[in-house]
C-alpha cells in the first residue's frame, strides 16, 4: 500500500499525471477515489476488496478533459483498459497504467504486450458463487433456466446501474434510447427487461472483460453478469478469441473465419 | 389513538384474516439473499427482523410501470378510455419502517401540487399502511437527521413496536381502526410498554436546518463536481428512493390502439433533461447531483413545505459507488 | 393439439432464400402456408431483435435463411451473420429461450426444393412443440402488475 502511495504522489509531484484514479475506504467497501494533489496520495488503498472497474472512468471525458491519467488497475479492469485501447477510445500516451500484483508489488505496464502478459500469468480472481450459480443453471432444463431468469429480471427496475458499470457501456446513444424503431421497451417488464439483458449481453460478445461489474453494480443483487460471462465462454469456446490478448486479437464480431461453425445451420 | 398490545402469533392470525378477505398483502419477504417488498403467500413468509429493505414500498401508489388510459382509433375517431381507478385492489403494506411511511407525504404532496394525480391518489386511498417501528439500524441510516425517527408514526395507519414477547399496537387511524377488526380478538389490551425502551437509539449525523441554509447559496459551489466525480449516472438511487416522484410517460402503441404509460425516470440520467435540440441544460453530473440534492432539501421544502427525504438510507445502500449521501451533506 | 397451426416468421436474404423461394413456386412445389417471409438485402442486416420482436408478436417459430457460404451477395454478409448467431443461439439457450424453434439454414436461389422442406420440417417440428405461450406472457405486463405490484413477479400467488 505504501509503495503504491509513494508511486502515486511522485507522478503526481512529477507532473507526469495530473490525476490518479483509484481507492480509498468508504462506507462498507472501498469506492472509487481521484486524486489530483500528492498530499491525497495517503488515502489510496488497494487490496482484494478492490473490485470495483475503475476503467469505466476512463472514458468520463468531463471527468477526464485533456488530462493525463494514472489509474491502479485490478485484473479485470486491465483487460478493459486493452479493449478500450483497440476501441480507441482512449490513449496509452495519456495513461500510466498501475497494478498491485498478488505479491504486493506495484506494476507500472510500458506497452499493451506486458499487460497481455501479466494477464496471461497472473492469477484470474476466483469468483465461487459464481461458479455455483453457472453450474446450477446449466445442469437445468431449458424450461427451468427459462424460469429462473424470467422470474430475476423481471424485477429488474431498469435504473441502467449494470450499463454505467460497464467499461464497455460508453456509447453517447444506447440502444435502449433509439425509439426509432422502439426495439426494447422502454419501461419496467418481464419482456421488457429481458430484451435489455439480450441486447446488453450480445453488445458485450467479443468486448467484455468478465469482471462482474454489472452484476456487482445491480441494487436488486440480479445475477445479469452471467449474461455477459456466457458471451465470453461462447466466444472463447466457438472462436478462439483470448479475452487477454483484447490489441492484437480480432474482434469478435466484425471478423470471421469461414470455417467457423455451422452445425446448426440447415 | 388506541394503544393495544399483540403476539407474534396473533398477528400472522391478522394477517392470515386479511388475506382470506381477499386484500392484496406486501410485506417484507426474502428474496434469494435479500429482503425485499413483494407480495406475501402467508403470514410465515413475512421478514421482521430486517433492518431495510432493497426497495421502498412506494411502488404500492406509484408503481414502476402504471397505465394512465388507453386509446383506439377507429374510422377517424379516437376513443380514450382512463385507468379504472375502481380496479385497483384493496392493499395491506405490512411491515414497512417508519421512514418509508413518511415518504407518502412528500409522494402525495408533488402528486397534489396542482393538479391532483387520480391515479397515486386512487392508489394510496386503498392502501392501509402498517409500519414496524425499527429496533436496529445501520451505518446508512439517519432518520433522526430528516425529523423523523425510529418510532415515527407520520404516514402510519397502525404501527407496530417489537417489546418483550409481542409487540405494541397503535391504531393510528380511522383506516387502522378498520384493518384491525378484521380480528379485533387478536388485539389484546395495552400492557402499558413505553415505546421509546424499545427503540433504537440512533444519534443525529447532520443538523438539517442548517444544510438547508447552505443549501441556499451553494448553486455555484466548487463541493457538486467534487462530490460527483465517482457518481456513474444510474438511477438506483432514485429508484429505491421513497420520495423520488419522477416519471416518464411512454406510448406503448399497437397499430390503431394502444396506452399510455407512467414509468420511473431520474434526474441522474443524461437523457432526463435532452431537449429535442440537443441541447441539455444539465450537461454534466456535477449538474444533475445538484439538482438532487436542491431538489430534496432546498425547492421541496421552500415550494411544498416537505422535505424530499426520509433518512432511510436506500441510495446510500444501492449505490455501487458508494456515494454515501448522509456523509456528502455533512461536509456541504 | 392437432387443430394447433403454428405462426412461422421467415427472415430471408433478398439474394438466394427469397429467390428459391420464388422457384418453389415457379415449380410448383407444394409446402405448408404457415410461413410469413420478410424479405432483407442479407443475412448480415437481420437483427438479432427482429427474432425476439416476431416471438413476442406471436411467432411460435422462426426461419432465418440466407445464402451458402461464399455465395454471399456482399462477398461476407452471411458469414458474419453466421457468428451472431452462434453467440445468439448461446445465449438464448442459457437463459431458457427456446433454440429449437428458431431454424437456420441455407437455401440458394436454385433450391426450391430444399426450400419447401426447410418450411416443412420447421412447421412440423413447431406444431409438436406446441404454441410458445411461455415467451408471450412475459411480454404481458398488464397481467404481470395485477400480480404484483411490487415487482412484477408473476411466481407469488397467495393461497
Amino acid at each position: 500500500m505504501e509503495e503504491l502511495r509513494k508511486k502515486a504522489a511522485e507522478l503526481l509531484q512529477s507532473g507526469e499525471v495530473q490525476m490518479v484514479i483509484g481507492y480509498e475506504e468508504g462506507t462498507r467497501h472501498p469506492r472509487p477515489c481521484f486524486i489530483s494533489s500528492a498530499d491525497d496520495a495517503a488515502k489510496l488503498i488497494y487490496d482484494d476488496r478492490c473490485t470495483g472497474n475503475l476503467a469505466v472512468y476512463l472514458t468520463h471525458k468531463e471527468l477526464i478533459g485533456g488530462q493525463k491519467i494514472a489509474i491502479t488497475a485490478s485484473y479485470f479492469a486491465l483487460r478493459s483498459i486493452l479493449r478500450l485501447l483497440t476501441e480507441h477510445q482512449i490513449q496509452l500516451d495519456k495513461l500510466v497504467v498501475l497494478t498491485v500484483s498478488a505479491e504486493k508489488e506495484v506494476i507500472q505496464f510500458a506497452t499493451t504486450d506486458d499487460i497481455t502478459a501479466y494477464l496471461q500469468t497472473a492469477p484470474v480472481p476466483a469468483r465461487e458463487d459464481d461458479k455455483a450459480l453457472i453450474e446450477k443453471l446449466n445442469a437445468m432444463s431449458p424450461a427451468e433456466r427459462w424460469e429462473f431468469w424470467s422470474a430475476e429480471l423481471s424485477k429488474c427496475f431498469k435504473c441502467y446501474a449494470c450499463r454505467a458499470a460497464c467499461p464497455m457501456c460508453y456509447c453517447t446513444k444506447c440502444i435502449v434510447e433509439e425509439n426509432r424503431p422502439q426495439w426494447i421497451q422502454p419501461w419496467a417488464s418481464t419482456l421488457a427487461n429481458i430484451e435489455w439483458h439480450i441486447n446488453r449481453a450480445m453488445h458485450m460478445t467479443g468486448r467484455c472483460a468478465d469482471c462482474g461489474a454489472c452484476g456487482a453494480a445491480c441494487p436488486l443483487g440480479l445475477p445479469i453478469h452471467l449474461l455477459s460471462h456466457q458471451i465470453v465462454q461462447e466466444v472463447t469456446d466457438n472462436f478462439a478469441l483470448d479475452v487477454n490478448q483484447a490489441v492484437s486479437g480480432d474482434n469478435a464480431l466484425s471478423t470471421f473465419k469461414p470455417e467457423d461453425k455451422e452445425n446448426f445451420i440447415r | 389513538m388506541e394503544k393495544r398490545f399483540i403476539t407474534q402469533a396473533s398477528i400472522n392470525r391478522w394477517l392470515t384474516k386479511i388475506v382470506n378477505d381477499g386484500k392484496h398483502l406486501y410485506a417484507p419477504v426474502k428474496k434469494g439473499d435479500r429482503v425485499d417488498f413483494g407480495r406475501a403467500t402467508s403470514a410465515d413468509d413475512i421478514v421482521f427482523d430486517h433492518i431495510q429493505t432493497t426497495q421502498s414500498a412506494k411502488s404500492v401508489a406509484f408503481p414502476r410501470t402504471d397505465v394512465l388510459f388507453s386509446y383506439e382509433k377507429e374510422k377517424g375517431k379516437v376513443q380514450l378510455e382512463n385507468a379504472d381507478l375502481t380496479a385497483y385492489p384493496e392493499t395491506v403494506v405490512f411491515g414497512l419502517h417508519p421512514c418509508d411511511a413518511a415518504g407518502f407525504n412528500p409522494l402525495g404532496a408533488i402528486f397534489n401540487w396542482d393538479y391532483k394525480d387520480e391515479i397515486y391518489n386512487a392508489r394510496l386511498q386503498r392502501t392501509v399502511v402498517v409500519t414496524l417501528a425499527c429496533t436496529k439500524a445501520d451505518e446508512y441510516c439517519f432518520c433522526t437527521s430528516v425529523n423523523g425517527g425510529p418510532g415515527n408514526t407520520a404516514g402510519s395507519d397502525i404501527q407496530l413496536t417489537p417489546v418483550k414477547d409481542g409487540f405494541l399496537a397503535e391504531i393510528l387511524t380511522e383506516k387502522g381502526e378498520a384493518l384491525m377488526k378484521a380480528d379485533e380478538a387478536a388485539f389484546e389490551a395495552d400492557r402499558g410498554d413505553v415505546k421509546e425502551e424499545f427503540l433504537v437509539k440512533l444519534p443525529e449525523k447532520f443538523d438539517v436546518k442548517a444544510v438547508q441554509e447552505k443549501l441556499q447559496t451553494a448553486f455555484e459551489s466548487p463541493i457538486w463536481k467534487a462530490q460527483s466525480q465517482r457518481c456513474i449516472g444510474c438511477g438506483a438511487c432514485a429508484y429505491v428512493c421513497p420520495t423520488c416522484a419522477c416519471f416518464d410517460i411512454q406510448e406503448d402503441a399497437h397499430g390503431t390502439k394502444g396506452k399510455r404509460l407512467r414509468c420511473w425516470d431520474s434526474c441522474g440520467f443524461a437523457l432526463f433533461t435532452l431537449h429535442t435540440s440537443g441541447h441539455n441544460p444539465r450537461q454534466t453530473q456535477a449538474q444533475r447531483w445538484r439538482q438532487r440534492l436542491l431538489h430534496k432539501f432546498s425547492y421541496m421544502p421552500d415550494r411544498l413545505s416537505v422535505r424530499g427525504c426520509t433518512g432511510c438510507g436506500r441510495c446510500s445502500r444501492a449505490c455501487p459507488v458508494d456515494m454515501n449521501l448522509s456523509e456528502h451533506l455533512s461536509s456541504i | 393439439m392437432s387443430e394447433f397451426e403454428p405462426k412461422i416468421v421467415a427472415f430471408v436474404c433478398n439474394w438466394c432464400t427469397y429467390a428459391g423461394a420464388d422457384l418453389t413456386g415457379t415449380s410448383r412445389i407444394k409446402y405448408a402456408s404457415n410461413v410469413k417471409i420478410v424479405r432483407f438485402p442479407c443475412t448480415g442486416r437481420i437483427d438479432f431483435m427482429l427474432l425476439l420482436k416476431a416471438f413476442a408478436e406471436g411467432a411460435d417459430g422462426i426461419i432465418v435463411s440466407g445464402c451458402h457460404p461464399n455465395d454471399c451477395h456482399y462477398t461476407s454478409g452471411n458469414f458474419h451473420a453466421r457468428r451472431r448467431w452462434v453467440i445468439f443461439r448461446g445465449l438464448l439457450n442459457f437463459m431458457g429461450i427456446d433454440v429449437n424453434r428458431i431454424q437456420f439454414s441455407w437455401v440458394s436461389a436454385a433450391e426450391g426444393a430444399k426450400w419447401a422442406d426447410v418450411v416443412n420440417s420447421t412447421v412440423t417440428a413447431v406444431r409438436e412443440l406446441g404454441p410458445y405461450t411461455q415467451y408471450r406472457k412475459a411480454a404481458d405486463y398488464l397481467a404481470q402488475q395485477d400480480q404484483s405490484i411490487i415487482d412484477g413477479q408473476e411466481a407469488m400467488i397467495i393461497k
